[in-house]
C-alpha cells in the first residue's frame, strides 16, 4: 500500500507529543538532576556535577531503612501472593457451584480504593489506650497477647503492611489465574486421565506448565508493582513514614521532593534513578530465568 | 477386592480435596468480606459508643448516622468536592486518553510509514519508566507552566500510558487487511475505516482499556497529592489521606473515618456490581494479553 508518510506520522503526534513532554523529558532531566550537586530550583543553579546525591542517599538511613522495608516487602509478598491466588484459582476451578459468586467477591478489593481500605485495616489492627482493633481482641483471647501491629515493633507493622498488601493485590492474581486455567485445553487433561495420572502429576507436567506463561507474568509484573509501593504504607501508618521507620522507596523519593523536610530535587532525582535500576535488574533476572523455566505454545 | 479399594480410596481422596477447595474459599471470601463489613458496622456505631466499648462488638444495637454527618459538614474536608473532582478528573483524563491511544494505536496498526517499527520499539521500552521517577519533573515542568492547583496540571501527565496503545495496537493488528482493502477501493478515508469498521470490531478492548483507566484514575494519589494544595481541586485519594491523618490518627475518631471511607467505597462497588461481567472480563483480557 502507499507509503502515507505524514498520514502516519499525524495520527502519532498527540502521543508522541504527550508522552515526549510526560515522560521522556523527565527521564532524561531526573537523570541530569541526579549528577547535579544541590540543584537550586529558585536559582537554577547547582554545586556542580558529581556523584554526591548519590552517595548522601546512599548513606541516608532513611533511605536504608526505605531500601530494607521495599525488599523485604517484595519477597515475602511476590510469592505469597502468587501461590495463593493460584491455589484459590485451583480450588475455583474445581467446583461448580457458587463460582460465580466466590469470583465476585474476590475481585471486590480491585474495585476499592487503596487508602480508603488501608484505614480499615489501621483500625482493625491497632491497639491504642483509646480502643483496640479487633485483631488483637482476637490475638489476646488465643495467644494472650497483643500486637500493635500499627505503631509498636517493626516486625509486627511489616507483617501488617505485608498482609494488606496480599489482601489488596490478590483480585488481580485470582482473576488472571483463573482465566489461564480455563485457557488450558481439555484434551491434555484426557489424554492424562486416559493414561491414569494422578492428579498430582496431572498438575506439575501439564497445568504448570502450560500457566507459566501467565504465572510469569504476574510474577514480574508482582515484582514491578511492590518496589513501587507507596499508598499502602501512607493508609497504614500515616505519611509521616520516615518516623514510623515504614518507609518505602518511592516514598522516599516523594519526602526528600516535597514534604516538610523535603525540596531536595537532586537526592529525589538519585534516587528516583536508583529505583529504576532495581526495577530493571530484577525485570532482567526475571527474564533470564523465564528462559529456562517458561513454556511457549 | 483391590479395585474396589482403590476406587473408595480415590473417592475419599476427591471428596476430601473439594472439601479442602471450598474451605480455603469460604476462607478467603471471609477475609475479603470483614473489612467491608466492618467498615460499615463502625461507621454507624455513635462515637460515643465506639469508645466506650474498650474491645469492640462485633455488632451494635444503636446505629446512627451522626457521624456521615460529621462528615459532611466538617469543614476541613470537603469530601462532595473531592468526589466530583474525581468524577471530572476520571472522565476526562479517560476520554482524552481514547482519542490518543486510538489515533496511535491506528497509526502503528495499519498505516504505513517511514520509522514506524523503530518508533513503537521506542514507545515499548518507555513501559519501563516507572511513574513515579517521571513525577520529579513533571511537578516543576507543570508549576511553571503555572498548572498547580488546576484540572488541566492534574489531567495532562496522567493521559498517556503506553501500555494501553500497546494492547490497542494489538488488537487491530488483528483485523485483516483484506477489510482495509475492500474499504479503500470502495473510496473511504482512513479516518472513516477507523470509525466505521475499526473500533466497533474492537469494541470491547476499547471497553477494557477505559475500565482499566477509570480505575486507574480514581486510585491515582501520588500526582494529585504532589500538584494540588488547595483544598478545592483534592481528588479523593487526597481527601481520605488527610481524613486518615485528622480524623484517625490525630483525633481519633474512628467511626467518621469509616464514614468517609465507606462513602468513597459506595460509587465503585455499585458501578462494579452493575457492570460486573464487563469489569471482569476487561480487566482479563487486558491481563491476558499482557
Amino acid at each position: 500500500m502507499e507509503k502515507n508518510n505524514l498520514k502516519g506520522w499525524l495520527y502519532l503526534l498527540p502521543a508522541i507529543i504527550l508522552l515526549a513532554v510526560f515522560m521522556v523529558y523527565p527521564l532524561i532531566d531526573v537523570l541530569i538532576y541526579s549528577f547535579e550537586i544541590n540543584y537550586n530550583m529558585t536559582s537554577q543553579t547547582s554545586l556542580g556535577v558529581g556523584i554526591l546525591n548519590y552517595t548522601h542517599v546512599l548513606h541516608d538511613p532513611d533511605f536504608i531503612q526505605a531500601l530494607e522495608n521495599t525488599f523485604i516487602l517484595v519477597f515475602i509478598t511476590v510469592p505469597v501472593s502468587t501461590g495463593l491466588a493460584l491455589l484459590i484459582s485451583l480450588a475455583l476451578s474445581s467446583i461448580k457451584k457458587l463460582r460465580e459468586l466466590f469470583q465476585t467477591i474476590f475481585f471486590l478489593p480491585y474495585v476499592t480504593n487503596t487508602l480508603a481500605v488501608g484505614l480499615v485495616f489501621m483500625i482493625l489492627f491497632k491497639d491504642t489506650p483509646q480502643s483496640v482493633g479487633l485483631v488483637n481482641v482476637l490475638l489476646e483471647a488465643f495467644f494472650g497477647t497483643r500486637v500493635d501491629f500499627i505503631q509498636g515493633p517493626h516486625w509486627a507493622k511489616m507483617l501488617v503492611l505485608c498482609i494488606y498488601t496480599v489482601w489488596m493485590v490478590l483480585p488481580f492474581k485470582i482473576l488472571i489465574l483463573t482465566s489461564a486455567l480455563a485457557s488450558v485445553k481439555q484434551d491434555y487433561y484426557n489424554a492424562a486421565m486416559v493414561d491414569g495420572t494422578s492428579k498430582f502429576r496431572t498438575f506439575r507436567k501439564i497445568t504448570l506448565p502450560m500457566i507459566s506463561p501467565t504465572m510469569f507474568y504476574l510474577i514480574i509484573t508482582g515484582f514491578i508493582g511492590a518496589f513501587k509501593a507507596y499508598s499502602d504504607a501512607v493508609a497504614l501508618f500515616g505519611t509521616d513514614l520516615n518516623t514510623a521507620e515504614m518507609n518505602t522507596i518511592v516514598g522516599y523519593v516523594y519526602d526528600t521532593l516535597y514534604s516538610q523536610t523535603g525540596g531536595y530535587p537532586s537526592y529525589a532525582s538519585a534516587a528516583a534513578i536508583i529505583l529504576f535500576a532495581i526495577v530493571l535488574t530484577i525485570t532482567c533476572i526475571n527474564l533470564m530465568v523465564s528462559r529456562r523455566h517458561v513454556h511457549y505454545d | 477386592m483391590n479395585y474396589e479399594k482403590l476406587e473408595r480410596g480415590s473417592r475419599v481422596r476427591s471428596r476430601l480435596l473439594k472439601v479442602l477447595a471450598y474451605a480455603l474459599l469460604i476462607f478467603w471470601a471471609l477475609a475479603v468480606l470483614f473489612p467491608f463489613y466492618w467498615m460499615i458496622l463502625t461507621s454507624v456505631k455513635s462515637y460515643g459508643a465506639y469508645y466506650a466499648e474498650f474491645t469492640p462488638k462485633i455488632f451494635t444495637l444503636s446505629p446512627t448516622f451522626e457521624n456521615y454527618e460529621k462528615i459532611f459538614s466538617s469543614q476541613e474536608i470537603d469530601l462532595m468536592g473531592s468526589f466530583f473532582n474525581t468524577v471530572i478528573f476520571s472522565l476526562l483524563t479517560t476520554a482524552i486518553m481514547l482519542v490518543v491511544t486510538v489515533l496511535a494505536a491506528f497509526g502503528f496498526a495499519r498505516l504505513k510509514f517511514k520509522g514506524k517499527d523503530l518508533v513503537f520499539t521506542l514507545f515499548l521500552a518507555l513501559m519501563m519508566i516507572p511513574s513515579e521517577l517521571v513525577i520529579i519533573t513533571n511537578f516543576y515542568t507543570i508549576t511553571d507552566m503555572e498548572l498547580r492547583n488546576t484540572f488541566a496540571g492534574l489531567i495532562l501527565p496522567s493521559i498517556t500510558s503506553v501500555f494501553y496503545i500497546y494492547l490497542l495496537r494489538e488488537n487491530f493488528a488483528q483485523i485483516p487487511d483484506q477489510l482495509y482493502y475492500a474499504a479503500k477501493v470502495d473510496g473511504t478515508s482512513d479516518l472513516k475505516y477507523l470509525f466505521r469498521v475499526m473500533i466497533p470490531i474492537c469494541r470491547p478492548t476499547i471497553v477494557t482499556i477505559t475500565i482499566l483507566k477509570v480505575i486507574e484514575c480514581w486510585n491515582s494519589y501520588m500526582w494529585p497529592r504532589l500538584i494540588t494544595d488547595n483544598k478545592d481541586y483534592y481528588l479523593l485519594s487526597v481527601s481520605i489521606q488527610k481524613i486518615g491523618d485528622t480524623f484517625g490518627r490525630g483525633r481519633s475518631d474512628d467511626p467518621s473515618m469509616m464514614a468517609a471511607v465507606v462513602v468513597v467505597c459506595v460509587p465503585l462497588v455499585v458501578l462494579f456490581m452493575v457492570f460486573r461481567k464487563q469489569i471482569m472480563s476487561g480487566v482479563a483480557r487486558g491481563g491476558m494479553k499482557g
